[in-house]
């Protein structure tokens, strides 16, 4: 059974129809990649998985529990959803260690010598043990992030929303958050990522999804999709990001 | 080469001499109003020698032009002995600014000695300061008392207001309307009119609580009557008002999407607002509301008005009295020592706070 599982989104801004009858199945340990043009709804999209924004129209299931306007509910199902944003994603008047257990200790209601092991035990992971007591602007944007990603895992999460968490950030710090996302894909984490780097959607994902005027217009694996796109308006897109990733 | 010095003369000409000329003029100028006051001294016909005052400016300018000159000579690489000279013409011209400002300060005083005096004895007479002070200060402690009750009320009652205004939902309509109409009104009407109204108004109802004589507030050093009550009462909700709107820019400063992303890692609104929004905004929040406290405690004094025994109430009592304002002026000394201290604490916790908040954008 699919974790993740969208029948027919409908999100509306006002008169603008952002999301016009989406349809995802993310299977689990498996990770998928939106792409498409600034402003398709992309975020829109991972914000509906997570609750964030209310459906105009459809459903949304994850792990078979169905994504409902109900503020209770809600909270229990973010529990399985992380979610990790472009920026502003830390606690900017708590330590590092402490934006990593506020979570833990206030939803699930561990110790605070428990997730204080689990907090130093998943900085460790990713080199960063030594920044555990530093607040987030003593922090490379780089190390923010991976942070930000280790805050969200610190939840246990069943499935994580990635969005586009790598295009506020120096190019040379791109890598390294990227990497980590890698890891996090061979040790089974089941992922959503909207991305605008190809190549790494290509690498990581395993089936890539893009999202055109707020529906899916083409998705499949990613040597389909990036080879022989079926639609003209998929190969436009790619044809364009490449372009401008040349420039 | 005797010849060729007076054949070409260096592009400043003659004015280094000028310039020390000019200095000596004013300088000479400083020293004759100086001699020229002290002779005259015992006179009461004194109003020319204002025009000694001349001399200040006079000698800004000799300062000036002596170091325009002295540029002059050394960016042609001119005679050393003129670079000397102009140089000299900058020291006196020094030495005539000295003089003068001396004799203008001089000048001044003496002839406001009189005036100077009466300020002294009016605004700080050591005896008045030191014979009603005891008074004042015991009516100073009142204000004390009414401006940290009124600020602990205040800080809850705005957050009641703030939490209204923004409470989400259509059912909760009629308490935003409620706050933006109360914010709106208490920081329309002058702090006065509200007291006035509040102080002499409740009173005369048959409300509960605050029409009752009896109301007073009797905890460990607090002592308050009814009127002080109703004060108090007043300033919280002419302040709560203010506050109300602090809270609120406050919490809408923080960027939304840390609530974002408090809400994503599953806490619920009330844990995202407790843990991650608030303690942001009141980081945002203490300058303003420091201001606002500040605003409060010299309001304290407006209850004079009804009559309530506090500072500024037995100081003017005192200043009636004796016809003088040393009480007055002790008064005003009580308020400094707390505002004061205050204030900078408030700029402190600015500085300290400003950066991290700040930096942890990306
Ligand atoms: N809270 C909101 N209120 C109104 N309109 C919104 C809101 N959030 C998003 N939109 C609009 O919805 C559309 C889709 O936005 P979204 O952020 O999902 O696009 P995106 O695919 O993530 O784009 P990008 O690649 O630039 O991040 C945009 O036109 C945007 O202006
Ligand atoms: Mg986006």
């Amino acid at each position: 059974m699919a974790l993740v599982e969208a029948r027919g989104v409908v999100k509306r801004f006002g008169e603008q129809t952002v999301l016009d009858g989406v349809d995802l199945e993310v299977e689990p340990h498996k990770v998928v990649a939106l792409i498409g043009a600034s402003g398709s709804g992309k975020s829109t999209l991972l914000r509906c998985i997570n609750g964030l924004e209310a459906l105009d129209g459809g459903t949304i299931r994850v792990d078979g529990r169905s994504v409902l306007q109900d503020d209770i509910k809600l909270n229990r199902l973010r529990r399985d959803v992380g979610i990790v944003f472009q920026s502003f994603n830390l606690f900017p008047h708590m330590s590092v260690i402490d934006n990593v257990m506020l979570a833990p200790r206030k939803v699930l209601g561990v110790s605070k010598a428990d997730a204080a092991d689990r907090a130093r035990w998943l900085l460790d992971r990713i080199g960063l043990a030594d920044k555990a007591d530093a607040f987030p602007d003593r922090l490379s944007g780089g190390q923010q992030q991976r942070v930000a990603i280790v805050r969200a895992m610190a939840m246990r999460p069943k499935v994580l929303l990635l969005d586009e968490i790598t295009s506020a950030l120096d190019p040379e710090l791109v890598d390294e958050v990227l990497e980590m996302v890698t890891d996090l894909a061979h040790e089974g984490m089941t992922m959503i990522l909207a991305t605008h780097e190809m190549d790494f959607a290509r690498d990581v994902a395993d089936k890539v999804c893009f999202l055109h005027k707020g529906s899916i217009l083409e998705e499949g694996p990613p040597a389909e999709i990036f080879g022989s796109p079926r639609h003209e308006r998929t190969a436009e897109f790619l044809r364009r990001s490449l372009e401008g990733r040349s420039r | 080469m005797t010849g060729a010095q007076g054949a070409t003369r260096p592009p400043y000409g003659r004015a280094p001499a000028r310039a020390r000329a000019f200095a000596v003029a004013s300088l000479g100028f400083a020293v004759v109003g100086g001699i020229a006051a002290a002779i005259r001294s015992q006179s009461t016909d004194n109003d020319w020698l204002a025009v000694f005052l001349l001399a200040l400016p006079l000698s800004i300018a000799a300062l000036y032009y002596g170091r325009h000159v002295e540029t002059q000579v050394v960016d042609v690489d001119g005679d050393e002995a003129d670079e000397a000279v102009a140089r000299t013409s900058r020291r006196i011209a020094v030495a005539a600014i000295a003089t003068s400002a001396a004799l203008c300060l001089g000048l001044a005083i003496w002839s406001a000695w009189d005036g100077l005096q009466d300020v002294g004895d009016t605004f700080f007479s050591w005896e008045n300061i030191k014979s009603s002070f005891p008074d004042v200060v015991e009516g100073f402690w009142l204000n004390i008392q009414i401006f940290i009750i009124a600020e602990i009320l205040v800080l809850g009652w705005g957050l009641v207001v703030a939490t209204m205004r923004r409470a989400p939902g259509r059912a909760a309509m009629p308490l935003r309307w409620f706050a933006v109409v109360y914010v709106d009104v208490f920081r329309g009407l002058p702090a006065i009119v509200t007291i006035y109204l509040v102080g002499f108004g409740l009173p005369l109802t048959s409300l509960p609580v605050v029409s009752n004589p009896d109301l007073s507030i009797d905890i460990g050093p607090f002592h308050l009557d009814q009127l002080a009550c109703l004060g108090i009462l007043a300033l919280t909700l002419v302040y709560g008002a203010y506050v109300a709107e602090v809270y609120r820019s406050g919490i809408e400063s923080v960027h939304w999407s840390q609530d974002a992303a408090a809400r994503g890692l599953g806490l619920s609104r009330g844990q995202s607002l407790r843990f991650v929004v608030v303690p942001q905004a009141i980081r945002r929040v203490v300058p303003p509301l420091m201001n606002d406290f500040i605003g409060l405690q010299k309001d304290t004094a407006l209850l004079n008005v009804l009559g309530v025994l506090e500072g500024f109430n037995i100081a003017r009592i005192y200043a009636g009295n004796e016809f003088n304002l040393s009480a007055v002026t002790g008064l005003g000394i009580c308020f400094l020592v707390i505002t004061i201290p205050m204030t900078r604490f408030a700029d402190y916790l600015v500085k300290r706070d400003q950066k991290r908040l700040q930096a942890a954008g990306g």
